[in-house]
């Protein structure tokens, strides 16, 4: 089966600072792909260049068989890939519903329209609420984002991903600030929704990263050394030197 | 809230969030009538200055209070609209021909519609380069941006320049008379009826959301798939025409205009008007700028130097008052959230 | 045009210049270090103005006006520094816009109050009062000559504070990274103060050098201010060397612009010089941030 995703000899330099250094890596259709790391080892980096809003170096991403490594990233998002930000990004004077709604109607082929209302157009609340209702925020819908905990508005973004209806979500750190029990909920919402979607997650929490990922991907210092199954990744004595081992 | 996501806004909810300014329109539609009572025309002209600034500032606060773009060229964008109709309309008393192509005319069944493409043309020809920009950028561009019309304006001698155009021929509407004050009093309210009415369902469209929510997030916006530059550059445009629509009512109004129109200080104004009134919703402005035209008319009355008193009001407002004028009236209408009204 | 005209528009142009970089100076150093959007810096022109003729009347002397009128209004700027402004360093830029428009209609009330609507007379001193030949049979005014001079001095003076010394440093650490000159041990506050009196002080230089050669009146700061602006966006906000070659650039360019250009294009001429620089670079030509 071809790649979903195809990471190809990508590089990313800031300045003398090395973030992505001849990396390849790939999602496959269902696949949920957990990449690890110690801080600063290019996780962010990387998801930016995958979403658009960083431009590599060198080097190719092709995604559903057509390269997108120039594409920019509203582009990106159309073509099926949904990012969600390692601090939380949404619109904070919408109601959880409407944040939800917008990313529904992102899904349109333009946003000129000028008279209907769009907060009580069904064609964009109905798959707003269902969005919401697969993360379990759905009886929190009227609520203001800024209102929202910050487990609820990580949960959020997670739903505002979902509306765009995509082929393969970008995670980045969906648990990062969450305590013990919110983050349980959120592997048990990603859990639920690794049937149906790739998934390229960031993660540091580890019970979370073994307990959902097909395969495991290590970053260190912008390069992958080291990628299998969890059990695999678990007993690698590579990995336990450079990230395990020193985990903080 | 939930209840008002699930079934359409009906006419109760309108009321609900806009009596207000249903209220300050009824008001305003007796100002004739009261300026007739005390026998004071000057209350006619007064009344109408603040309709137009209305106007000019609700125009504003499209960009400003829902696309979160602080624009200092509005002052700029309603000269054009202005100067479009004197110019035409010299034309037409002259014989001449603008450009040498174009017949005048003094029709503003006309004139509006092509003051009004004027300055959303110029506000989308500036917005190009200004919306490359953001935030401080974006201010100090459309300040300079307003220069620039002023001196262009002032440079145009054919058209009186530094000392202003007259109108001299004498301004339809479809062909009907509206040199009566009153008259004209009414075209003007209907007017920014008809400018409230438009902007209030634009700004709950898709559209409006998405103007929205680019002041709120506009990385996020980008990461939905949605490229935010085209929507901010038509918000822009379709705000410049409304600018220019009220230019336009203001040139005819006075039977002239004058650089002095779209100094910046105009421009500052406006800003000043809409934050008076509040910027959280589609009308504020109208409060801030009926408010702001009859402290212009009556402090100086009062004392020679009202203009620090005003001052030191505008800065209180920015302290104390964040919503605006409408914060005084209760919370049921504080911003409203996705959507908007 | 000959070249005696020539020579003469590029000292006017130059000597523009000069002027706009004092103006600038202040704007780019507030903005870059406060993120403080000042639309009453022109104000501060106009005080510079007011003060210099009001101490020329009571003394008789320019030289002695000149430092009293820079002290005075770089006092004035650090009150309201002090009073009003530090409040809004946290705030939106919106609500930046509307407190110093505010307070530049509290300064012109003020002005009036004190001085009354009609023009202050403000007389260059008698030692320039008149013309000096330069080479290529040009005559050209020893007043504007001198501003030209002390401008370049003070310009030269700035780099050298900014790029050599400790408050320098301070001021370079302040606007490029405000978290990191306070871990530093940079006394932020004191710098702001510092900063934004030197540069009411400096658009007070600039407002009594240009007094006698425009007319010391309320309102007269703000066309220079818009100017100001341009010279501080096309620079890149924040940076001392992009103000600089930017207000030469502009100087230049409104000067030859009204000369060469028909009038309509002439006095645009530097707007769209500015839309085309920013439609190249949109954070000027040297952006300090990122």
């Amino acid at each position: 089966m071809p790649s979903l995703l195809a990471v190809s000899e990508l590089n990313k330099r800031f300045g003398g600072l090395v973030a992505t250094s001849n990396l390849s890596l790939d999602v496959q259709p269902g696949e949920t792909h957990a990449l690890i790391g110690p801080n600063g080892a290019g996780k962010t980096t990387l998801i930016a260049q995958l979403q658009g809003e960083l431009r590599p170096d060198s080097g190719a991403i092709s995604f559903n068989g057509a390269d997108i490594t120039h594409e920019p990233p509203h582009r990106r998002a159309r073509l099926g890939i949904a990012r969600s930000f390692q601090i939380t990004s949404v619109f904070p004077e919408f109601t959880a519903l409407a944040n939800v709604a917008l990313a529904a109607q992102a899904r349109e082929p333009h946003g000129f329209r000028f008279w209907k209302e769009a907060a009580n157009d069904p064609a964009l609340t109905a798959p707003a609420l269902d969005a919401l209702k697969t993360i379990g925020l759905d009886n929190r819908a009227s609520v203001i984002a800024q209102d929202l905990s910050h487990g609820e508005r990580r949960q959020l973004e997670l739903a505002m991903a979902l509306a765009m209806k995509p082929k393969l979500l970008l995670l980045d750190e969906p648990m990062a600030g969450m305590g013990r029990q919110d983050g349980q909920r959120m592997t048990r919402i990603l859990a639920n929704l690794k049937s149906s979607y790739a998934i390229l997650i960031v993660e540091h929490d580890m019970d979370a990263v073994f307990a959902l990922a097909d395969r495991v991907s290590v970053l260190v210092a912008g390069a992958v050394i080291a990628s299998g199954t969890a059990d695999t990744i678990r007993a690698d004595p590579l990995v336990k030197a450079a990230y395990l081992g020193h985990r903080g | 809230m939930a209840d008002t996501i699930a079934k359409p806004g009906g006419l109760s909810v309108m009321l609900r969030v806009s009596w207000p300014i249903l209220l300050i329109l009824a008001l305003l539609a007796f100002a004739p009538t009261l300026s007739n009572a005390l026998d004071n025309p000057f209350l006619v002209r007064l009344f109408t200055r603040a309709v137009i600034f209305a106007m000019a500032a609700v125009a504003l606060n499209f960009v400003l209070g829902f696309g979160g773009l602080v624009s200092l060229m509005h002052g700029g964008l309603a000269g054009i609209g202005a100067y479009a109709v004197a110019i035409m309309a010299f034309h037409d008393y002259d014989g001449s021909k603008f450009l040498g192509v174009f017949p005048g005319t003094s029709d503003l069944a006309i004139l509006i519609p092509v003051a009004m493409l004027a300055a959303g043309l110029g506000a989308a020809l500036t917005g190009i380069v200004a919306l490359r920009t953001s935030g401080a950028y974006f201010i100090m561009i459309t300040l300079a941006f307003n220069q620039m019309l002023y001196y262009f304006f002032v440079a145009l001698q054919q058209y009186g320049g530094d000392d202003g155009l007259q109108i001299l021929s004498n301004l339809t509407l479809a062909g009907f008379d509206i040199s009566r004050r009153a008259t004209f009093y009414y075209v003007a309210l209907v007017a920014l009826c008809a400018e409230l009415f438009f902007f209030s369902r634009v700004v709950a469209s898709r559209f409006g959301t998405i103007l929205q929510a680019c002041a709120q997030n506009e990385r996020r916006v980008t990461a939905i798939g949605i490229p935010p530059l085209r929507y901010k550059l038509a918000a822009l445009a379709i705000s410049g025409a409304a600018a220019g629509l009220a230019g336009a009512l203001w040139a005819s109004g006075q039977q002239f205009v004058s650089p002095s129109e779209l100094s910046w200080d105009r421009s500052g104004d406006y800003i000043v008007m809409a934050v008076l009134g509040g910027t959280g919703r589609v009308w504020g402005p109208v409060l801030g700028a009926v408010v702001f035209v009859l402290l212009e008319a009556f402090l100086p009355a009062w004392t020679q130097f009202w203009q620090a008193p005003f001052g030191v009001v505008v800065i209180l407002i920015v302290v104390f008052l964040r919503g605006g004028l409408i914060d005084l009236m209760g919370g049921s209408l504080a911003r409203p959230t996705g959507g908007g009204r | 045009m000959t070249f005696s005209l020539f020579i003469e528009q590029l000292l006017n142009g130059v000597q523009l210049g000069v002027m706009l970089f004092l103006m600038a100076a202040g704007l780019t150093l507030v903005f870059g270090i406060m993120n403080l959007i000042n639309l009453a810096h022109g104000s501060l022109y106009m005080a510079g103005a007011f003060f210099a003729a009001t101490v020329f009347q009571i003394s008789g002397s320019f030289l002695l006006a000149v430092p009293i009128a820079v002290a005075l209004t770089a006092l004035v700027g650090g009150v309201v520094e002090r009073a009003v402004l530090r409040q809004f360093y946290a705030r939106s830029h919106l609500d930046q816009v509307l407190v110093t428009f505010g307070l530049i209609l509290v300064f012109n009330d003020a002005v009036r109050l004190i001085w009354g609507v009609v023009p202050v007379p403000l007389a260059p001193p008698e030692a320039l009062a008149g013309s000096v030949h330069l080479f290529g049979g040009v005559d050209y005014p020893a007043f504007r000559l001198a501003i030209l001079g002390v401008g370049a001095l003070v310009a030269l003076g700035l780099y050298f504070v900014v790029s050599h010394t400790r408050i320098g440093m301070w001021i370079r650490a302040g606007a490029s990274n405000r978290p990191m000159a306070s871990a530093l041990g940079v006394d932020v506050e004191l710098v702001f103060s510092l900063v934004f009196s030197a540069g009411a002080g400096l658009a007070g230089l600039a407002g009594l050098m240009a007094g006698p050669i425009t007319a010391v009146q309320v309102g007269m700061g703000e066309p220079i201010l818009i100017l100001a602006l341009v010279v501080t966006v096309i620079g890149g906000i924040g940076s001392i060397r992009g103000a600089f070659v930017a207000a030469l650039m502009i100087g230049v360019g409104d000067t030859f612009g009204r000369v060469l250009l028909p009038p309509a294009l002439g006095s645009m001429a530097i707007f769209m010089l500015m839309a085309a620089i920013l439609a190249w670079r949109p954070k000027g030509l040297f952006p300090v941030h990122g």
